[in-house]
């Protein structure tokens, strides 16, 4: 929709210049070639404000790599799981376990439901055959959630959204190449979900060591046919792909996190202090965590969650609804009137997606398809 | 009961260690060091700043620049010279380890390779001719633990639990310029706590009398697991030329010991622990095999870890006189002889069909070519003929048509002759 507004601010007459309609008066009275459309931009921010965004994030790696600590760098506030749970030990878990914590956040009178997706105990195991199921399914299971919701009959006016947007992937610093773990990991889930991989503990790397090992990991991505975020095909336009092709570039990011601040000439810093050093972590000639966090939420944001419902979940709906159209036609000679199912049986039944809205569904998908 | 005796001069065996000292620097000495860990933990570059060489060089590069598909145990040796003492230095390198998704038993090829090395030595020792006893027992091994900051991996408690009593270990924390002091301090408690709750044991110090020694050992024990940073470029640091690694905020040296522990190490493996390590291997790890190895064996000499499924060769039982060994080895010398005799009677007799087959095929193929050749020649042959028979037919019709008109030629020479005549008269 911004970008019909876009359109149409060009269409009209170059004299005019859009003025900010904050008060909702037109400032420009006797301009007759005003329309001023371009106020719906503001309203939509003050609806935007009104109703505040909602951000989900997961966090994948193996133990150890500072996964909740960068979270806590990125939000500058302690939406981890570690700082959420008392008990300060840290016990590897047997298997993977999916733990989500949300937080409200605000900033400017903008608010934020943030939610933090962790996987403790992603590749820690021996074996760590399949531990990528566990959070394909959690991820398969929220875009289940919304599709439940979307085809309900009586669906409520905002759909929660608990769909992840990005999931964070945590590359340890060898400064060879990515593990067999990593790539098998990566490939499959950038079919699903918006990746972005970080080099972790980035401080441990010199410079040449790490070009040297974002130019290799550059190259195997490429090699294994692996799409992380941006994705070059959903480019829109020639300045989008200018602009991300500049990331591009530079993923994976090189980040340290920290949750201390130390003073450094004056300033209060977030940094890591060593006996050699003083590692800044806002400081872009230390490491990329700026250029993470600008991507992720400054510039970015709307874009992953644009990503996620226009492509990764309607690839899911379009499955989903397929499997349950083959089901469906080849139960339609028997018995007409579907039963209406629980929800939690859907795994195994694709026929009965829903109750009452299946026949309507049918109909608008076998002409959309 | 021993008396202790004072002498009342000087006899000289003082000099003895001085002796054993010259022999030894003669002889040279043996190492075998080997080094476990994830790829990318920085293995061989803390090998090559432990002994100040390149190992791994670009015409022959290090297992962390090429991928292994399964766990391989691969050995380097190197030759070192340092004021005229020798040091055959091994270093046994483990790629492959902890790298897969499955790392099931990625121990296993770690645990065969000492044993098979205990084994070698075993059988050395107990062989009749013992001049020659290389010793390739693995004396030291360092397991490279990544600094998560959190505690041990379950692959590293397995790895432990399994070799402790075959080899010493020495686990080290690796790239530990990734941590702050603080950070360090509590990894290192959680570890040792760690290691002390799965009773595994790691290689002890031994305690001496000396009370100098004695405080540098506690200081040691202090500092497990020893936080190494490993490097060999050179950076100069306020006017000073030093080991290290360069950041943007800074270098971290490797031989400082308020950076990183790698001084300690160098000179706890290099300078004073060698020989305790050499030691410990001997009469501790490798006596433990060898109990374990031959109580397996029983009295008539047949071998029960063959029915365990091990690979062993023929070992001797304790009790088997030299004399009947020395029987038994001929006997083995002399089977093998000959099998190698009738195997190559074997090749000999196949190759020798090989090539009567090959002529007798040749003798054919030659046949057969003699016969086409025949045949072509009686075919040109033929045609030859026609060729003739046709050629005599012209000849003999041309030749008719020559005595014609030469009897035409006579008849008209006559006829004019003829008329001449009758012109005249």
């Amino acid at each position: 929709q911004i970008k019909a507004q876009r359109l149409l601010y060009f269409n009209m007459s170059e004299s005019t210049k859009p003025h900010p309609q904050g008060k909702g008066e037109k400032t420009h009275v006797g301009d007759s070639s005003y329309v001023g459309i371009d106020a719906i931009l503001e309203q939509m921010r003050r609806k935007a404000m009104k109703q505040g965004f909602e951000f989900n994030i997961m966090v994948v790696g193996q133990s150890g790599l500072g996964k909740s600590t960068l979270v806590n760098t990125l939000f500058k506030s302690k939406v981890s799981r570690k700082s959420v749970q008392p008990n300060p030990e840290e016990r590897i878990p047997k298997t993977i376990e999916i733990k989500s914590i949300s937080h409200d956040i605000e900033e400017k009178g903008v608010r934020m439901k943030l939610t933090v997706i962790d996987t403790p105990g992603f590749g820690d195991q021996i074996n760590n055959e399949n531990c990528w199921q566990p959070i394909m399914k959690f991820i398969n299971d929220q875009y289940e959630v919304y599709l439940q919701e979307e085809i309900n009959i009586n669906r409520k006016k905002r759909i929660p959204d608990s769909r992840v947007h990005c999931c964070i992937y945590f590359i340890p610093p060898t400064g060879h190449c990515l593990r067999p773990l990593d790539v098998e990991f990566m490939r499959r889930l950038s079919k699903v979900v918006n990746i972005v991989p970080v080099i972790a503990k980035a401080d441990t790397l010199t410079l040449e060591e790490r070009d040297y090992f974002k130019q290799t990991i550059r190259e195997e991505l490429r090699a294994n046919g692996i799409d992380v975020y941006p994705q070059k095909e959903f480019d829109e336009d020639a300045e989008d792909r200018m602009i991300n092709d500049k990331i591009r570039e530079m993923i994976p990011f090189a980040v340290v996190g920290s949750d201390q601040e130390y003073q450094v000439n004056g300033k209060r810093i977030l940094g890591r202090k060593t006996k050699w050093g003083t590692i800044e972590v806002e400081n872009i000639a230390h490491c990329e965590f700026a250029y993470l966090r600008d991507l992720l939420i400054r510039t970015h944001m709307q874009n992953i969650k644009d990503i996620t419902g226009s492509i990764h979940y309607e690839t899911y709906r379009v499955r989903r609804l397929n499997e349950s159209n083959i089901h469906f036609s080849a139960h339609l000679s028997d018995d007409p009137a579907v039963e209406p199912k629980a929800n939690g049986q859907l795994e195994e039944q694709p026929s009965a997606l829903q109750p009452n809205g299946v026949a309507a569904q049918h109909e608008a998908l076998s002409h959309e398809m | 009961l021993v008396q202790q005796k004072n002498l009342e001069g000087y006899v000289g065996f003082a000099n003895l260690p001085n002796q054993v000292y010259r022999k030894s620097v003669k002889r040279g000495f043996e190492f075998t060091l080997m080094v476990v860990g994830e790829s990318g933990l920085g293995k061989s570059t803390l090998i090559n700043s432990l002994f100040l060489t390149d190992l791994y060089s670009p015409e022959y590069p290090g297992p962390s620049h090429r991928i292994k598909k399964t766990v391989q145990v691969e050995q380097s040796k190197v030759l070192v010279k340092e004021g005229g003492v020798h040091l055959l230095l091994t270093i046994v390198d483990t790629p492959g380890f902890g790298d897969a998704v499955d790392n099931s038993n990625c121990w296993q090829p770690v645990i065969d390779y000492i044993d098979s090395k205990f084994e070698d030595y075993l059988n050395a020792e107990s062989r009749v001719n013992r001049r020659q006893m290389p010793d390739s027992r693995v004396q030291c091994c360092l397991y490279f633990i990544a600094p998560s900051g959190h505690g041990l991996k379950p692959l590293d408690i397995e790895f432990m639990k399994r070799l402790h009593e075959k080899v010493n270990i020495i686990p080290l924390i690796a790239k530990a310029d990734t941590m702050t002091p603080e950070e360090c301090q509590q990894f290192k408690k959680q570890i040792m706590k760690e290691i002390q709750e799965h009773k595994i044991k790691i290689y002890e110090f031994p305690e001496t009398e000396d009370e100098e020694e004695m405080k540098m050992v506690r200081k040691i024990k202090d500092r497990l697991p020893l936080a190494v940073v490993g490097s060999n470029t050179i950076i100069e640091v306020n006017g000073k030329r030093v080991r290290g690694r360069q950041y943007p905020w800074g270098v971290a040296e490797v031989e400082n010991g308020e950076h990183c522990d790698f001084t300690i190490l160098r000179n706890m493996l290099i300078r004073t622990h060698m020989q305790d390590l050499k030691d410990v291997t001997n009469n501790v790890h490798y006596e433990n095999y060898r109990s374990r190895k031959l109580a397996a064996v029983t009295y008539n000499g047949v071998d029960n870890n063959k029915n365990k499924g091990q690979l062993t060769k023929p070992d001797t039982a304790e009790g088997m006189s030299p004399l009947a060994q020395m029987e038994e080895e001929r006997r083995e010398h002399v089977t093998k002889m000959k099998k190698m005799e009738q195997e190559m009677e074997q090749v000999f007799e196949m190759k020798v069909k090989e090539k009567l087959q090959k002529l007798r095929d040749s003798e054919v193929e030659l046949q057969r070519r003699h016969e086409q050749m025949k045949k072509n020649l009686e075919a040109q042959h033929k045609e030859l003929e026609e060729k003739r028979r046709q050629h005599e037919e012209e000849k003999a019709s041309w030749e008719a048509q020559q005595r014609i008109l030469e009897q035409q030629k006579l008849d008209a020479s006559r006829t004019l002759e003829k008329n001449k005549k009758k012109k005249i008269f």
